[in-house]
């Protein structure tokens, strides 16, 4: 692919994950999840792309993907000019140094007999970065960088707080000096004053280090503080793609309208709300043609017939639907 | 103040848990009244005691370590704080019933969901079994399950979320009870399922004119769905009102504090506001008022005395020394 832009971090081409079913006795095949099933998306330096979805939609798949904590079934990953799922080992942990990832619960990503410390410390270690007074020193700089306080270090995981392991999770992940983080549902555990508290924190460390976001959450007014750009997603495909402000006032997928509208706010009653009939189909068994279609409120003929491509409708707003 | 319309009223209820660390005050002294057909909201973090208010009301602590240790749970000329197990288990699903938040735990997995209905009907009622079915089918069709016939006979595990949510609800219906307790019954669901359960719940107040007891940490669900509002934190009642009060001049800075940090799709904030600090743990509650060390506007009564109720208006109170 030579026409790659400079500007683009990160640039993925249909990328699919699969994971086989089997039953039986002889673990015959019969089917697969197809949990990623054709995306392309990219990401441009210093930008906080949302990606968001209902639970099933492969949205947290697709952001272990990327730094091969699941290995793709097919498709490219391109990081700064090299494929992704080409890389031998060696060049894969150097990618995993550039690309970190902070997960959704921030209690099972941390080892309880570790101390912060040494948990934050070590993809120091791993990437062998510095010596050991160095390191203690990186360590106190990350613990105050992320609201905490340096003499912290010594305690173990459960002396703190939700909010506070989780920004544990953050300083893990700045420590070796990122370029793209995976942040996969990071608010969603937290009680609402604390989950301020850590989207604050992220914005100042998008912009002081001048970090790219894969933002993945299932809160679109979340989504909608934190993201310059927008994927939506549904059972492993992207409908809808555009910047912020287009999504949020030109939706133009049925599946988008309808997730805006089931958001409760504090200002509008649910007056002209679009109910969605049904529940998310299963990803073994997508429905054929466009598969949101057995639960839209604008379906077509062609709709159950025909899988809609992703096309760009204005400038950088695309769309998979038969109605435009 | 006992109004005509009330049909449950909560005064200075304690619940304390007895544990070999210690004890933990989980709820500390909460007032409320529950009036004839109107929604309810019980609103505040985790740890802020709404679960165990609506489990004290059913009689459900675990008792030991548990205990009401204090206060009167008024219904019906009984007082449901007092009640011996016989009489609280006639009300218990009949008279006041109780949707759980997790529906996975609260559904049997190895009953079908027909056994289930079935069983809590005859336990209440006076009904042959078939007589029985018939209605736990009429109910689960009223919450727009589909084919009612075929999920009658599924286990648990063969229902979506949505679906299991809504068969617990049809179940805790089973009785016509007076009053419906739901325990963030929308908190584990998606956005577009939580859109369609708050419209069941929207339906049964219209139709049914139940009295709903909502418990949430979400102010927007709230918003929608509410009619008065109890805030609480810390094991207390902190501010009463009308939610359009509440949402659009809230007087404690804990309840302005909370709407405040709330990401919301009707409006673009650079930065949100947030509470500093983290939610007190019940067991290591503070001195005075509990909510002052997190305060913006606190002052030095706010540390060594608790404030008590301020009436500001005939429906709006608020716990807090800046209204002295």
């Amino acid at each position: 692919m030579k026409q790659m832009h400079n500007h683009r971090l990160l640039q993925i081409r249909n990328l699919k994950k699969y994971y086989p079913v089997t039953a039986g006795l002889f673990s015959r095949h019969i089917g697969d999840i197809k949990a990623v099933d054709g995306v392309t998306f990219h990401i441009v330096e210093k930008e906080i792309l949302g990606l968001v979805g209902e639970s099933g939609c492969g949205k947290s798949t697709l952001g272990k993907t990327i730094p091969r904590l699941e290995e793709p079934t097919s498709g490219e990953i391109w990081y700064k000019g090299a494929d992704v799922t080409k890389l031998d080992k060696k060049r894969l942990r150097e990618l995993r140094k550039e690309v970190q990832i902070i997960f959704q619960d921030p209690d099972a990503s941390l080892d309880p007999r570790m101390t912060v410390g040494d948990s934050i410390c070590e993809p120091l270690v791993i990437h062998d970065i510095g010596d050991d007074r160095e390191r203690v020193e990186t360590v106190a700089e990350l613990m105050e960088q992320v609201g905490l306080e340096a003499r912290q270090a010594n305690l173990y995981p459960h002396e703190f707080s939700g909010g506070q392991k989780q920004r544990i999770g953050i300083a893990r992940a700045l420590a070796v000096n990122p370029r793209l983080i995976i942040a996969d549902e990071p608010v969603s555990a937290l009680d609402v004053s604390i989950q301020a508290q850590i989207l604050n924190l992220m914005t100042d460390i998008q912009e002081k280090f001048g970090l790219a976001y894969l933002f993945i959450a299932h809160d679109l007014s979340v989504i909608k503080h934190m993201a310059h750009r927008v994927a939506v997603m549904y059972l492993g495909k992207i409908v809808e793609l555009a910047n912020k402000k287009e999504i949020f006032d030109n939706a133009l997928h049925p599946y988008t309208e309808a997730l805006l509208s089931a958001v409760p706010s504090l200002k509008s009653k649910a007056k002209d709300r679009i109910l969605l009939r049904g529940d998310v189909p299963s990803p073994l068994n997508p429905p054929l043609g466009c598969r949101f279609h057995p639960r839209c409120h604008r379906v077509l003929p062609i709709c159950s017939q025909e899988e809609p491509d992703l096309t760009e409708v204005s400038e950088g707003h695309l769309v998979a639907c038969h109605l435009y | 103040m006992i109004m005509d319309n009330t049909i449950l009223k909560v005064n200075n209820l304690k619940t304390y848990f007895f544990t070999r660390r210690g004890v933990v005050k989980a709820v500390d002294g909460v007032n409320f009244e529950l009036r004839k057909g109107e929604c309810l909201c019980l609103v505040g973090e985790s740890g802020c005691g709404k679960t165990v208010t609506a489990l004290s009301i059913l009689g459900l602590i675990d008792s030991p370590p548990g205990r009401i240790v204090d206060g009167q749970i008024s219904y019906n000329g009984l007082d449901l704080a007092q009640c011996s197990l016989k009489q609280l288990r006639q009300i218990r699903g009949s008279d006041i019933s109780i949707v759980f938040q997790e529906a996975q735990s609260a559904l049997n997995p190895v009953l079908t969901i027909g056994d289930q209905i079935v069983e809590q009907i005859r336990l209440h009622l006076p009904m042959e079994h078939s007589q029985a079915r018939e209605r736990a089918m009429t109910l689960l069709n009223e919450m727009g399950i589909p084919s009612v016939e075929r999920v009658m006979s599924y286990y648990p595990h063969q229902l979506s979320g949505g679906m299991k949510q809504r068969a617990l609800i049809a179940m805790s219906l089973s009785c016509d009870p007076k009053i419906l307790i739901a325990d963030e019954p929308t908190t584990a669901v998606d956005v577009t399922i939580k859109a369609q359960i708050l419209n069941i719940f929207r339906e049964l107040k219209a139709k049914r004119q139940m009295s709903l007891i909502f418990i949430t940490h979400d102010l927007a669900v709230v918003a929608e769905i509410g009619d008065r509002a109890v805030i609480m934190y810390g094991g207390k009642d902190v501010e009463t009102a009308p939610v359009s009060e509440i949402i659009g001049e809230p007087k404690h800075p804990y309840t302005s504090g909370l709407i405040e940090c709330l990401p919301d799709l009707s409006k673009t904030t650079d930065r949100l506001a947030s509470i500093p600090g983290t939610t007190p743990n019940p067991s290591e509650m503070p001195q005075g008022c509990a909510f002052h060390p997190r305060c913006p506007k606190a002052m030095a009564i706010c540390s060594q005395q608790e404030s008590t109720e301020i009436i500001i208006s005939r429906e709006h109170k608020v716990s807090c020394h800046l209204y002295r």
